[in-house]
């Protein structure tokens, strides 16, 4: 069984994201040796959608559909959707791909529901076999404490979310191989019900907590907002993201979109360090995908240890800037 | 204005997950309301007490899921519904049962959570948005509703981005929104005379959609084994020891 894929490869300020490579190299999975991957980029400035699109044409996707129109500037939720709706037009898909970030999720809904399509959601891994078999998914529930096995009603359309830093990309096709090639789509922008105001960007230059590759995070044990210093300034040196515990944002250390667990973000970085935090069942959840996990507590009892790969019982104060001076020297010498 | 808010029933989010029998153990677990879900139903609350109109909750689930609307109920919601869950439902024969039962009751607003702390995909309420042909904002952590049109401020990402949409409208809460309240003593005892209809799957009739997704198997996750706890010297040392580790053993730098 081949599947004909369509993926929505989202880009944020300009860039192709990197779930957007996953999301294609998780088509490239399904399509196997015989159907069809093609892509989708909107947006409205053609400089960047054209090298987005040469990128994606490098690394599997057979054609690459471009929408280029004002109406994709702000990513109003209904005029992507409509770009997608205009793209499986075009491609005639099986399975719509996408990345489960903050315009994935609200997006991939509505596409499974106009097309009736089954919605897996959140997806952490794809298993195909390739007989003629099921494709089966794997995606967290309560948050990473389970994981559920799924699959699509026979007959029915997939729409498949995918969670950032689970899959992986797409990989660039060997040398030789003739890229795919770049259509422009017919696209005609729907009315707009969103208007958007402004955007006040926070996390300027920041990584996005669910694709941070190393995540620095802080709880009660930071004891006000200024405690959260030493925390950024080693994310900053690790080029990763700041994050916190349930306990750090109710006590108004921190923002909530800053907050892990089972109410909050789940994360999977290669890199977790847990900052005085305690390790509250509902805060393991969310972290406990991570690869390595290092938890610095002063309470040698804390629970965070029991799932730490390396724990250090002390004061974040003392051991946090230590240990940021310890990986300048490294990242210097290497 | 007319507010309808979807609300689920999940485990509290401290429960340890058993599966037992191929299926997630409900033996002795507390039950509340979904923590996004409160944020909606609040929301929904301070509307109404500005605005005025009714607020009816709607839940899809078993007997037990009451629980959920009697909470709703005592915190101050009008009405009620209980929409019966069959089994094998999953999102789109969810939101196909729902968005029948709330068509009828033309809301202005429809609040819903961000996602469930279960089965955490956030599908249902956009799903059924869809199917309404109503336009949404979601993740809203502030909401103001301005005539025929909401203003809302929604997460992305760690930015926030003010939005206006037209009402009728979805609106998806995010955790910051609010403060919910907890039900009040004569809140609980006035729930118990307000009312609250229970509607069975059947009488949806042909709207209803079979379900597009089938669960096959659910696994708990082996916890992780605690590693290596560095003890017993200065906190430089401590450091170094660290760094190293994760340098030349972890090498994830």
């Amino acid at each position: 069984m081949s599947i004909n894929c369509l993926v929505y490869a989202e880009c944020k300020d300009g860039k192709l994201r990197r779930v957007a490579l996953e999301a294609l190299g998780a088509a490239r999975q399904l399509a196997a040796d015989s159907g069809a991957v093609h892509a989708l980029l909107a947006g409205a400035d053609s400089t960047a959608l054209a090298e987005a699109a040469a990128e994606l044409a490098s690394r599997g996707a057979a054609v690459v559909h471009i929408a280029d129109d004002a109406a994709l500037r702000d990513g109003a939720p209904e005029a992507v959707q409509a770009a997608i709706a205009a793209a499986i037009a075009a491609a005639r898909p099986d399975a719509v791909l996408l990345g489960h970030t903050a315009l994935g999720r609200e997006v991939a809904p509505r596409v499974a529901a106009a097309i009736g399509a089954g919605h897996a959601a959140d997806v952490t891994a794809i298993v195909t076999t390739g007989d003629g078999g099921d494709v089966v998914f794997a995606r967290p529930l309560y948050a990473g404490k389970a994981v559920e096995r799924l699959r699509i009603a026979p007959g029915a359309p997939m729409v498949i979310s995918v969670r950032p830093n689970n899959l992986p990309p797409a990989e660039t096709l060997p040398a030789g191989a003739a890229p795919g090639a770049v259509s422009a789509l017919a696209y005609s922008a729907p009315t707009l019900w969103t208007t958007v105001r402004s955007v006040v960007r926070k996390t300027t230059g920041a990584v996005d907590l669910a694709e941070a590759d190393i995540i620095v995070s802080g709880g009660r044990g930071v004891r006000s907002s200024d405690g959260f210093a030493p925390l950024q300034e080693l994310a900053s040196l690790l080029g990763g993201a700041v994050g916190a515990s349930r306990g750090a944002c109710d006590a108004g250390y921190c923002d909530y979109a800053l907050q892990i667990g089972q109410t909050g973000k789940v994360v999977t970085p290669q890199l977790y360090i847990a900052c005085g935090i305690s390790g509250a069942i509902q805060h393991l959840a969310g972290m406990s995908g991570s690869r390595v996990i290092v938890a610095v507590n002063k309470d040698p009892d804390a629970p965070i240890f029991g799932v730490a790969d390396y724990g250090v019982v002390g004061d974040l104060f003392d051991i946090v800037p230590l240990l940021t001076g310890e990986f300048r020297r490294i990242l210097g010498a290497s | 204005m007319n507010i309808v808010v979807l609300v689920k029933q999940t485990f509290d989010t401290e429960e340890k997950i058993i599966v037992q029998g191929g299926t997630v153990s409900q033996d002795g677990v507390k039950l509340i309301v979904n923590p996004y879900d409160e944020y909606a139903l609040e929301e929904a609350l301070r509307l109404r007490e500005k605005h005025g109109g009714t607020v009816t909750a709607i839940t899809c689930g078993n007997e037990q899921s009451t629980e959920a609307l009697r909470t709703a109920l005592a915190m101050g919601a009008d009405e009620a519904i209980r929409l019966e869950i069959e089994p094998g439902d999953d999102s789109a024969s969810l939101a196909a049962a729902i968005a029948a039962v709330v068509q009828p009751l033309k809301p202005d607003l429809l609040l819903a959570g961000l996602f469930a702390v279960d089965t955490g995909s956030g599908s249902v309420a956009l799903q059924v948005a869809e199917r309404l042909g109503l336009p949404h904002a979601s993740a809203v952590v502030k909401l103001e509703v301005n005539g025929s049109t909401l203003i809302a401020d929604r997460d992305v990402e760690g930015d926030t981005a003010t939005v206006e949409v037209p009402l009728p409208a979805l609106v998806t809460a995010q955790q910051g929104l609010n403060e919910p309240r907890y039900p009040s003593l004569p809140g609980i005892m006035k729930a118990k005379r307000k009312p609250l209809r229970v509607v069975s799957r059947i009488e949806l009739g042909p709207d209803a959609a079979a379900p597009a997704t089938q669960r096959l198997s659910v696994e708990t996750v082996p916890p992780r084994a605690a590693g290596k706890r560095l003890g017993g010297g200065t906190p430089a040392e401590l450091a170094a020891q660290l760094a190293k580790l994760l340098h030349e053993e972890a090498k994830v730098l």
